[in-house]
């Protein structure tokens, strides 16, 4: 009985706290698709704001998609073979070049933008392009990707696994691509799921590095939410989740840890 | 059963191994490996089993200067993937990406074997070590003792030039370690492969060894035939690695060694012993009315069954050991006499 009530008791504070943080999304949703948000409900639904987001913002949401996925890919070229290689060699320079890799998370996005802004702003055709906006997105998320990765590595025996890849006949390559790769799948998938979500929703970094003609998501929901009435910045939110929640299920079910079962010996 | 191809005879030539940090992990070692035969490298942890095992592998490379040959060829600076070295490894080194076929497949699929025949070896594999119900298992979905069947068949299936295997039992519990340890002896026979296993269990290293190699401190300290290395062995540290050794300290005259606990005749004792040595089995408990032998005390008597061991004290440091098959029981604090078998005594 006593846990019963305990259980209780958990399920409702659960409950509670999800409520509080599911609320305000349903709400922003119906302020989407409601006629006007401050009449209510009754003034009826309709997808005019939808609509209107998609005619007017519909660039920026394919820009989004597009960066982040092209920052995933940077990321898993540069990312997984540093995690490796900073997972093979623990030296002081691997230390070291782990901590700095920490760097641009620590410090605010602002501040390495005005850097990136400063250093590289005056090559015109780059500063224009949205190439200019990955560089900032790869270098805030890149350190996501080799901390996921790395950690799944740090945590099998990865040196001997190889060596017992080796003892079989497999060169280097053969075992990156059979050994180490598959192994480190959990982390590379953690990782990714990191880049993609943290690349399609930076606004920091990206509001002062974007121009009128790189307008990311993000950015376009601040003006959307700045500039124009509340129902189009809430229909907004929905665009952007229907595009989202797919791409992050999806993820989501690739990175599902396999179960793990243990079978006792059998005596034969 | 499986061909393995003409056995491997394997030589180290001033291998000696000095790490990054400056540790001395081998002195200059020189060694020959007969075809065929199973050696046994024995000694304490960190004499440098492991380490002269991977110089064998091709893990790791020994110090300038020093040669590894394989049938009389230099391979000293091939590495493990081009030696066709099978290994296995103390913690097993499975792919827990693969299941228990993918584990002892992969090394044929790596020469590129054909699908057909990688799946019969694996089968034949499967078989051999009684695993073939689990062909399909994750390894996470193993046990122990199962693990090391599939780490032994993933060695071997490439049909290997030498089988190395570091420690293969030591994660396991005693039981199954024996099971295992004749399963491994029967495999090597039957293979007649080339065959080095590392352990620090000397009992291991006894049964399965051809010859035993005694390390300590990064040197050899005996090669020899289990007999050799037990009952002749070459320094007191391998004298007393291995089995139980008792010890005696007094001086030689005329043939009579003598100590606190009495007189000893040994014809053949050579003038200078000072210190005699041998095995709990080469002590006979006398008969109470004979008149020579050392006097003792027993200290401790634990009864075995088969046999009696007893801890007697004759006045040195330590007790003296006693095997005794008698049938008599002994209390603590009886009085004994002891003869020892003049064949079994050693000064060294
Ligand atoms: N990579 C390394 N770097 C530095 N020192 C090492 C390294 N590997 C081994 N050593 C040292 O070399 C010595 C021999 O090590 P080795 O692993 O060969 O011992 P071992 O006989 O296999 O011992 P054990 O029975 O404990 O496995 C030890 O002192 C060990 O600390
Ligand atoms: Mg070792």
């Amino acid at each position: 009985m006593k846990h019963r009530g305990l259980f209780l008791l958990q399920l409702g504070f659960t409950l509670l706290v999800s409520a509080f943080l599911i609320v305000p999304v349903i709400l922003s949703i119906l302020a989407g698709l409601t006629v006007n948000y401050f009449v209510g409900l009754e003034s009826g639904l309709t997808l005019r704001w939808v609509i209107e987001v998609w005619t007017g913002y519909r660039e920026t949401i394919f820009l989004s998609i597009g960066l982040s996925l092209a920052c995933l890919a940077v990321t898993l070229v540069l990312g997984v073979p540093t995690a490796y290689v900073l997972a093979k060699r623990q030296t002081a320079l691997t230390r070291a070049i782990e901590e700095l890799l920490v760097m641009p998370v620590a410090v605010p996005g602002l501040a390495t933008a005005l850097a990136l802004i400063v250093t590289y702003g005056s090559v015109s055709g780059f500063r224009t392009s949205w190439a200019f906006i990955l560089v900032g997105h790869v270098l805030f998320t890149l350190p996501f990707m080799v901390r996921s990765v790395l950690a799944v590595l740090s945590a099998i025996d990865l040196q001997t696994l190889e060596e017992g890849a080796a003892s079989l006949g497999a060169g280097f390559w053969s075992r990156f691509r059979d050994i180490v790769l598959p192994n480190c799948r959990a982390g590379i998938l953690a990782g990714s799921l990191m880049v993609v979500t943290l690349s399609m929703g930076e606004f920091n970094m990206t509001w002062l590095l974007h121009t009128p003609f790189t307008k990311t998501l993000p950015v376009g929901l601040a003006d959307a939410y700045a500039s124009l009435r509340l129902e189009i910045g809430s229909a907004y939110t929905l665009v952007f989740f229907l595009m989202i929640m797919p791409l992050l299920l999806g993820l989501q079910a690739f990175a599902k840890p396999r179960p793990v079962k243990f079978v006792a010996e059998e005596t034969e | 059963m499986t061909d393995i191809g003409k056995p491997l005879a394997i030589a180290l030539q001033g291998c000696a191994k000095t790490f990054a940090d400056g540790t001395r992990a081998l002195e200059p070692l020189d060694l020959a490996i007969h075809a065929g035969e199973t050696i046994v490298f024995l000694g304490p942890s960190g004499c440098g089993k492991t380490t002269t095992l991977r110089i064998i592998a091709g893990l790791e490379e020994p110090d300038a200067g020093g040669k590894v040959l394989f049938d009389g060829v230099d391979v000293t600076h091939l590495p493990i993937e081009q030696r066709n070295v099978g290994m296995v490894f103390q913690s097993y080194a499975l792919f827990p990406n693969m299941t228990v076929a993918g584990n002892i497949g992969y090394g044929l699929k790596i020469r590129k074997t054909p699908d057909g025949q990688i799946r019969a070896r694996v089968a034949e594999m499967l078989a051999m070590m009684q695993i073939t119900k689990l062909a399909d298992r994750r390894i996470d979905q193993l046990s122990g003792g199962q693990r090391q069947r599939v780490a032994l068949a993933r060695a071997i299936a490439v049909r290997p030039r030498a089988l190395l295997l570091d420690e293969p039992l030591t994660a396991l519990d005693a039981k199954l370690r024996d099971t295992l340890r004749l399963e491994i002896d029967s495999l090597l026979r039957s293979l007649g492969i080339t065959a080095i296993y590392v352990t620090h269990d000397q009992a291991e290293a006894m049964a399965l060894g051809d010859r035993i190699v005694v390390m300590e401190h990064g040197r050899v300290a005996q090669i020899g035939k289990p007999r050799e290395i037990y009952q002749r062995p070459a320094t007191r540290f391998v004298a007393e690695f291995i089995g139980t050794m008792n010890r005696l300290t007094g001086t030689t005259q005329n043939g009579v060694f003598s100590c606190r606990a009495g007189d000893l005749a040994w014809n053949e004792a050579p003038g200078h012993a000072t210190e005699i040595l041998f095995r709990p089995e080469d002590i006979r408990i006398a008969e109470s009315d004979e008149a020579s032998g050392l006097h003792g005390k027993v200290a401790a008597a634990f009864f075995l069954g088969d046999r009696t061991r007893l801890f007697v004290e004759v006045g040195e440091a330590r007790p003296l050991v006693v095997e005794s098959t008698a049938r008599r029981e002994f209390n603590h604090g009886d009085a004994v006499r002891l003869s020892i078998d003049p064949r079994g005594l050693l000064v060294l």
